[in-house]
């Protein structure tokens, strides 16, 4: 293997193409960088972290309730280990993001738990079967979100309308 | 030729696993797959949000029941990051040494299975009867077969002591010469190797493109190992090779997993040979601070990938776990096209797939579930036939006339 990147030059690349992300990251230990960025430049500086800095692996997204806005940190490595850890924010009132399965086809899956899990609106996602949860699992429970109880699973439910293939709801 | 759809599971033919494929077909081939999973979810990152570090410690040890300790390594290396504790060198040599333990285990597991999905029952025989050693060896180091419960934040619980290191040691002798039967087998058995090459084809590029991990990735010349590219506990200090291997396809997948056998064992030798003395953990506080941490960990099916966040009580803010099954199932649908239906066992097999690792999460404790009846009450078998019945009449396929004739009398 090649010589390995040191966070400090990811920090001077990250910092070249995006003058923004000043004091906006975070170098945890060897091997993790984290980055905040706000959810308008999230996709451009997703895209060259893809493209150009070589983290072509993406090892999971992580959904977040953070009080009035849902996190998303988006887990990147490279091949010589280093973990790119983008942390952006979409208000719960509309979180609104963009697939990334153009870049990442796997990707769907994870994005499917943000959707079923927290509520996320992911737009570009492909069609498919819903997942985690189940066929006829009530509208509107996002079972990861903090203010979510199990206990409103306890009232006997309206079963709704099956999900998209498997017919199990019906 | 008439085109058709097989629906495959969730009660699945050749795992003991829940998921649900939809198989459509062109005569025998195999056109389009659509998979549906969750059967197996069980709220584990709901729930861990509302244990304290150490509960989750166990809570995280049964994500699955094959690679518990992988589990538990990558979420402990998690809150240890956060908290700010080292561990001591004996405490990461051990860890290693339960991690290969277990590796040798899952493997050796895996050949049965695989045996035994092509019909090769002498294999599964002579594969888990091997395995045994492997089992007898954890249950001696940790008093459990499965869930070892071997680490704790900021170390390992138990020590090893000279008796047991020579006991390990001459385990891994027999297992060692019993692996090198297995090579010769898997490189010499013309039935065999006719059988497993060809099917389950996967290119590089589209293990690159799908994010395939773990063995399954290795067999198709991608050699991404966690151990070697984001090391941990005690592999910095260890000599090992990642196998890879070029047929992309079950019979690859193979010879991968016979070749990390046999650096498994290098890898207990040299840990037992150079292992440190001292302490085998550091004390760690019960608060553990406002932070945030991601791992990975090399189980034996792939990379573990576990994130942790700290708000500076007892229990975490937020727990995320993905395992390697995870990652591989997107690309199974892309190695059975074109495959024959006959091929989809040993296909899905060969990714050594672990459902109720994928599937974690919400746990329902009372109440009516969807369409499902009263969670806390047990189904009767009756119910569990009738639902059965007609989640399959559902699927287009229907048992009435079978039913009629084994009526269930009493």
């Amino acid at each position: 293997m090649s010589e390995r990147r040191t966070e400090e030059e990811l920090r001077s690349q990250l910092l070249a193409a995006f003058p923004a992300l000043e004091g906006r990251i975070r170098i945890a230990r060897a091997r993790r960088v984290w980055v905040e960025v706000e959810l308008p430049a999230f996709r451009e500086l997703f895209e060259r972290a893809v493209k150009e800095l070589g983290f072509t692996i993406l090892c999971i997204i992580t959904g977040l309730d953070e009080g009035e806005n849902l996190g998303f940190i988006y887990h990147l490595a490279d091949w010589g280990g280093t973990m790119l850890n983008i942390h952006t924010l979409a208000p719960k009132a509309d979180p609104r993001i963009r697939t990334v399965t153009e870049l990442f086809p796997a990707a769907h899956i994870y994005e499917r738990e943000l959707v079923d899990l927290f509520g996320a609106k992911v737009e570009g996602l492909p069609s498919g079967n819903r997942y985690p949860l189940p066929d006829g699992w009530p509208e509107g429970q996002y079972p990861l979100r903090k203010d979510w109880d199990p206990a409103v699973l306890d009232a006997p439910l309206e079963a709704t309308a099956g999900g998209d293939t498997t017919g199990e709801g019906a | 030729m008439a085109k058709m759809s097989i629906p495959i599971g969730p009660q699945h033919p050749a795992l003991k696993e829940p998921e649900s494929f939809l198989i459509s077909l062109n005569g025998e081939r195999i056109t389009d797959v659509a998979m549906r999973l969750g059967y197996n979810h069980r709220g584990i990152e709901k729930a861990a949000e509302n244990r304290s570090y150490i509960q989750d410690l166990y809570l995280i040890e049964r994500v699955c029941g094959i690679c518990s300790h992988s589990h538990s390594s990558a979420f402990i290396q998690c809150v240890e990051e956060i908290a700010g504790l080292e561990v001591p060198p004996r405490g990461k040599y051990i860890r290693t040494l339960v991690g290969e333990l277990e590796r040798v285990h899952s493997h050796l597991l895996w050949l049965g299975v695989a045996g035994h999905e092509i019909g090769f029952d002498t294999l599964l025989m002579y594969s888990w009867r091997d395995r045994e050693l492997v089992m007898d060896i954890l249950a001696m180091l940790t008093g459990n077969r499965v869930h070892y419960a071997m680490n704790t934040i900021g170390g390992v619980k138990r020590d090893i002591d000279e008796d047991q290191a020579r006991e390990i040691l001459k385990a891994v002798d027999t297992l060692e010469e019993r692996t090198k039967y297995y090579i010769e087998v898997a490189t010499h058995e013309t039935t065999l190797i006719q059988r497993l090459s060809g099917p389950g084809h996967i290119s590089k590029e589209d293990v690159l493109k799908y994010g395939v991990v773990g063995p399954t990735g290795r067999a198709s010349g991608v050699g991404r190992d966690a151990r070697r590219d984001d090391p941990y506990a005690a592999y910095p200090e260890l000599d090992f090779k990642v196998i890879t291997d070029d047929h992309c396809d079950v019979y690859g997948r193979t010879l991968v997993r016979v070749g990390e056998l046999m650096e498994a064992y290098s890898l207990i030798r040299q840990v037992l040979k150079k292992l440190p003395a001292g302490d085998i953990a550091v004390k760690a506080p019960r608060r553990i601070p406002v932070g945030e941490a991601v791992s990975r960990y090399e189980a034996p099916r792939g990379e573990d990938v576990h994130y942790v966040r700290g708000n500076g009580t007892d229990k975490p803010e937020r727990v995320r776990v993905r395992a390697p099954t995870m990652a591989n199932l997107q690309a199974v649908a892309k190695m059975l096209e074109d495959n024959n239906l006959a091929d989809v066992p040993i296909v899905i097999a060969a990714i050594d797939p672990c459902f109720s690792c994928t599937d974690r999460m919400v746990r329902l404790d009372k109440g009516e579930r969807v369409g499902l009846g009263p969670a806390s009450e047990s189904v009767d078998w009756g119910s569990l036939r009738k639902r059965g019945i007609e989640w399959y009449r559902s699927q287009g396929i229907d048992f009435a006339e079978l039913n009629r004739k084994f009526e269930v009398r009493g």
